[in-house]
């Protein structure tokens, strides 16, 4: 068992929705029973060897990449099938395998229009095959194919099954997100040239960065192709606006997969394939990350405030969250990346219940328009408690999981690596604060506005608003729990995701610069990379000032 | 006595009967479609297209042969040549003739055109495409070239009572006519400077000759704009559109794939084995080539609301991904080697994802017999099989992964990004920003299908054909296996014409 989920566990994961796919296409349209079937047995499965994987995985070792595979994929441009997870893998990856089964269970009774599960159903295992494989890729080809076949399914599903205005959403996502990965595929290969290296490997291409030398302006460019690519996906202020467009149109169970996993792709790429890859690049690029995540984090809040549908209010405290996530991987320090890790899964469980609320309240208001609605308490008490909850984890209340991807982020900030602008840093991080102040007043005002009160009159004696069903508790209890529960031990996702986050950043970014002596700078081979003046007694400052 | 002089004078060349197999294959199968039209009249129609179609197949096996025997063999002192390149595109080149052929069975006997005798045009271009893989001469570049191009005036006029039929069959001659003169000046000027019409003998004139550059180069961007014209590469694709929508679709998709194919392998032979020593001149008109194409034609198909037209155009545009790695193959024989099989990838790709687009919309086009986009939209209430292959064959085309044109745009990017040239990566750039643009007439499409209703909620099932389904079944399953296991393409199509020099 053990060995045969070593070689063939993350395989299996990530291919094993396919196979339900090729199940279905053979069963005729009609058969809607038998697709939910199929495909809610596949995501079980999968699940369940997730499951496995994680009682396998060798929590002492986070650092190392484990059920590794190593096989050449395609021998002419040295790619290899290259896959393993780590600490930093593993959450995203048992998040993702959640969230799936979660969404089939949810859209069991109601599919949106045009109905047709069949369809439905194959483009989320789709997804899963994408989201799985992208976090478990460790070579970049690989990591871009499974990037680019979560495209195509989100885009239909958004097309097809989405609101009033979905071709103009579908389109924009699909053209925004192309367009960063199609940069991101020419600073991909300009690496893997540049370096010289044996194969597109994460690793091998590690190894070339160092050992090479790539030029330091070749080094930004392309960091700046993934930046784009990334920083698209995630979304990062300016380019936010396919975002809202996209989760208002789209039916609820591809808004929750969006914003539960889709956008952690993004995020994930940094944290996994440009630090660790370009740090020298990654320094220079940290001010102005850290820049456009907080102007992300003010700008999303204050679009919330402005909004008036619910979805796209929701939609907007993505951008601010994601925000927080930005900045704490832009100090690119041990902390502030756990952090992120952290706000990933926070933000996936916290949002993507939000998105199912969202769901549930417009199938049973058919509207929301956040002016039209209120009494959610008195109406579906249930509901509304649970919509207080999430409301609460949102805003980043401690206890709930919210507050451990916000809080360590804005701390992180404090300190942030070496070689990066302390006293910039220091300024966002205020920044960043008065956003969590923002984020509570829209949060709060959206709970006031829709869930205290006594319901409107169109809505006073609505048979149709009914409390939770079952089909949703099944959907959102693992999901409650889990924000709970990490809220009260974080430690289940820091403990995963600390050694690894430590392994991936550079010797010379963990240094605190004055507390070097210039031989030590020069062993550890920072001074020329990093500037550090090390002979000066107020180094830091100093740097501080150039930097900033 | 001048008849017994001339008996004496010629010396019958040794011919290596083996390497000749194909084309004398290609050449009794059109021989007896015509001969069985002529014996059995009506009673032999139905089965024209399949005799062809076999025919075809046939074909392959000598070429399976000569590829097993692995040995390079030169003909007329060089100017016939069946070397790895020649036998993969030849292959190429009847593999998209037998779908070509599938595609037309339903159309062709429908319209009520004369069908035997489109197929033996059909088979007379082939064979043109055939002899041009392995053409080192101008002129057997040239003889194969009119032997591919004159048939194909033909059948682009083939629904006679059909004015835009006639209108594009007469577009298309007078403008390959043009073309053709413009090369053979381009021709006639390097024939000047060489004294031999052998690519390898130019080759070597071209290295020595320092008093002449003017006239070289005039000869070099004379022969590539000829072939630039057959490409349909901008700014010399302005009969595409006109003609794409004029002639039978199958004959569309027939000049769309195969006769630009054989424009481009023409276009390498010449590059590789005649113009190789001059990167500074074929280089950068290629890079503007490639450029102008990709831009020109993507912005265009923006605006098209025929979804054929559509295709003309990002046909062109295509054509600019195609030609893009030869804007930097001059840079080390290394380079030329990865930007010469980075092209033939991206044939053997663009093939079959072409031609699977254009087998949907022969497909759907049967039910509505409008090529207008908004005749297909709601496709996916009414035939949701053809949707998805829609989907695969465009989303191959935009290049997504994990469908086949991934891999083609993918060996593009990595041939320009290798040079290390400040002009290679801008033009990856260049690519990289016509690939977002593309996706959006791609996706647009793609919407109508998936999203809207049909036209006044028409939802009658599409007729199926077998000989369709079974173009579209292996067009689909090229796409996707090419896609997924690239290795596949990637081995076939790891050819040299470098070898060939001498």
């Amino acid at each position: 068992m053990e060995n045969l989920l070593d070689g063939w566990g993350l395989t299996v994961v990530t291919f094993s929705p396919l196979v339900g796919v090729a199940l279905m296409l053979l069963i005729p349209r009609y058969q809607e029973d038998w697709h939910k079937l199929v495909a809610l047995v596949t995501s079980l499965w999968v699940a369940l060897v997730a499951v496995l994987l994680l009682i396998e995985f060798d929590i002492g070792h986070t650092d190392r990449l484990q059920f590794a595979v190593d096989r050449v994929w395609i021998d002419v441009i040295s790619s290899h099938y290259s896959m393993g997870i780590d600490g930093m893998s593993l959450p995203l990856i048992l998040l993702t395998v959640l969230i799936v089964p979660l969404c089939i269970v949810y859209s069991w009774n109601h599919f949106p229009e045009p109905h047709n599960p069949k369809a439905f159903l194959i483009l989320i295992l789709i997804l899963e095959t994408g989201m799985v494989g992208t976090f478990a890729a460790q070579d970049l080809v690989l990591f871009f194919v499974f990037f680019e076949v979560v495209l195509l399914p989100m885009f239909f599903m958004i097309a097809v099954w989405g609101g009033p205005n979905r071709r103009y959403a579908s389109l924009k996502f699909f053209l925004f997100t192309l367009f960063g990965s199609a940069l991101m595929l020419v600073s991909f290969l300009a690496l893997f040239f540049l370096t010289g290296a044996e194969s597109f490997v994460l690793t091998d291409l590690a190894d070339a960065v160092a050992s090479h030398g790539v030029s330091r302006t070749a080094q930004l460019w392309i960091f700046g192709g993934m930046f784009l690519g990334f920083g698209i996906k995630v979304p990062m202020f300016p380019f936010h606006t396919w975002l809202p467009d996209a989760h208002t149109e789209a039916p609820t169970v591809g808004s929750v997969i969006l914003a539960a996993v889709l956008l952690k792709l993004g995020t994930y790429g940094f944290i996994r394939i440009a630090i660790p890859i370009l740090p020298e690049a990654a320094v220079e690029w940290a001010p102005w990350i850290g820049l456009l995540a907080v102007i992300g984090i003010i700008y999303g809040a204050l679009g919330c405030l402005a909004q008036t549908d619910m979805k796209r209010l929701i939609a907007f405290s993505s951008v601010a969250h994601m925000g927080f996530v930005m900045l704490g991987i832009a100090t690119l320090t041990d902390f502030g990346i756990n952090a992120a890790v952290m706000g990933m899964v926070a933000h996936g469980l916290i949002t993507g219940m939000l998105f199912f609320l969202a769901g549930s309240m417009k199938e049973r208001y058919h509207t929301l328009e956040i002016s039209s609605l209120g009494g959610l308490l008195v109406q579906a008490p249930r509901m509304g408690w649970i919509f207080g909850l999430c409301a609460m984890a949102s805003l980043g209340l401690p206890g709930l999981a919210g507050f451990w991807g916000e809080f360590p982020a804005i701390l992180s900030a404090y300190s942030p690596a070496n070689g990066v602008p302390v006293e910039t840093f220091r300024t966002f991080m205020v920044i960043a604060a008065v956003g969590t102040v923002l984020a509570a007043g829209y949060l709060l005002w959206l709970l006031q506005r829709a869930a205290f009160g006594t319901p409107p009159d169109e809505f006073a004696n609505d048979p149709h608003i009914t409390d939770t069903s079952r089909e949703e508790w099944i959907a959102w209890a693992p999901m409650l729990v889990l924000i709970v529960a990490i809220g009260v031990y974080p430690n289940l996702v820091f403990r995963l995701s600390d050694g690894a986050v430590d392994a991936s950043l550079h010797q010379c970014l963990k240094v605190e610069a004055s507390e070097l002596t210039a031989e030590q700078a020069k062993a550890l081979g920072c001074a020329d990379v990093y500037e550090i003046s090390v002979t000066d007694e107020h180094g830091v400052d100093e740097h501080a000032a150039v930097g900033g | 006595m001048s008849v017994e002089l001339l008996t004496l004078a010629f010396e019958r060349p040794p011919i290596d009967w083996h390497a000749f197999a194909p084309e004398i294959t290609l050449l009794c199968v059109g021989a007896l479609v015509t001969l069985v039209d002529i014996v059995f009249l009506e009673r032999a129609r139905p089965y024209t297209a399949a005799l062809a179609g076999l025919g075809v197949l046939a074909t392959l096996i000598p070429i399976l042969t000569l590829a097993l025997d692995g040995a390079d063999r030169t003909m007329f002192g060089g100017a016939y040549v069946v070397d790895d390149f020649a036998l993969v595109t030849k292959a190429i080149f009847l593999l998209a003739g037998y779908v070509v052929i599938l595609l037309s069975t339903n159309y062709v006997a429908e319209g009520d055109y004369w069908e035997n005798e489109y197929y033996g045009l059909l088979l007379a271009s082939l064979m043109g495409m055939v002899m041009m893989a392995s053409s080192r001469d101008l002129i057997s570049i040239f003889v194969a070239l009119e032997l591919l191009s004159i048939p194909a005036y033909l059948m682009v006029a083939w629904r006679k009572r059909d004015l835009r039929s006639n209108e594009a069959g007469l577009k298309y001659y007078l403008m390959g006519v043009f073309a053709s003169a413009v090369m053979l000046y381009g021709m006639s000027l390097l024939f000047g400077v060489a004294g031999s019409t052998q690519l390898s003998h130019i080759a070597d004139a071209l290295v020595g000759a320092g008093p002449s550059v003017a006239v070289i180069t005039m000869g070099i961007v004379f022969v590539v704009a000829g072939f630039a014209f057959k490409v349909s590469a901008a700014p010399f694709h302005t009969w595409a559109p006109d003609v794409y929508v004029g002639a039978p679709t199958p004959v569309t998709a027939f000049l769309a794939v195969a006769s630009k194919a054989a424009g481009f392998v023409a276009l390498l032979q010449l590059v590789y084995v005649g113009f190789y020593a001059r990167p500074e001149v074929f280089e950068p008109l290629v890079w503007i080539l490639a450029a102008v194409s990709m831009t020109v034609g993507n912005l265009i198909a923006l605006r098209q609301t025929d979804l054929v037209r559509l295709m003309a155009y990002s046909g062109v545009a295509q054509t600019g991904f195609i030609i893009a790695p030869l804007a930097v193959a001059g840079h080390s024989g290394a380079i030329g080697d990865q930007a010469l099989s980075a092209v033939v990838t991206y044939l053997a790709v663009y093939a079959a994802m072409n031609l699977g687009a254009f087998a949907v919309i022969i497909t759907l086009a049967r039910r509505s017999g409008s090529t207008e986009i908004g005749s297909f939209s709601g496709a996916f209430h009414y035939a949701p099989a053809m949707t998805v292959a829609m989907t695969i064959f465009f989303g191959s085309l935009a290049g997504i992964p994990p469908l086949g044109g991934w891999f083609a745009k993918f060996e593009v990017f990595r041939v320009l990004a290798t040079a290390g040239e400040p002009w290679g990566y801008a033009l990856a750039v260049i690519a990289a920003v016509n690939a977002v643009i593309a996706l959006y007439y791609y996706a647009a499409v793609l919407l109508k299908m998936w999203a809207e209703d049909a036209p006044e909620g028409d939802h009658r099932p599409v007729p199926f054909t077998p000989s369709l389904t079974s173009a579209l079944v292996i067009c689909g399953g090229v796409t996707l296996l090419f896609g997924v296991v690239p290795q596949v393409v990637a081995r076939f199509t790891d050819v040299s014409l470098l070898a060939l020099g001498g």
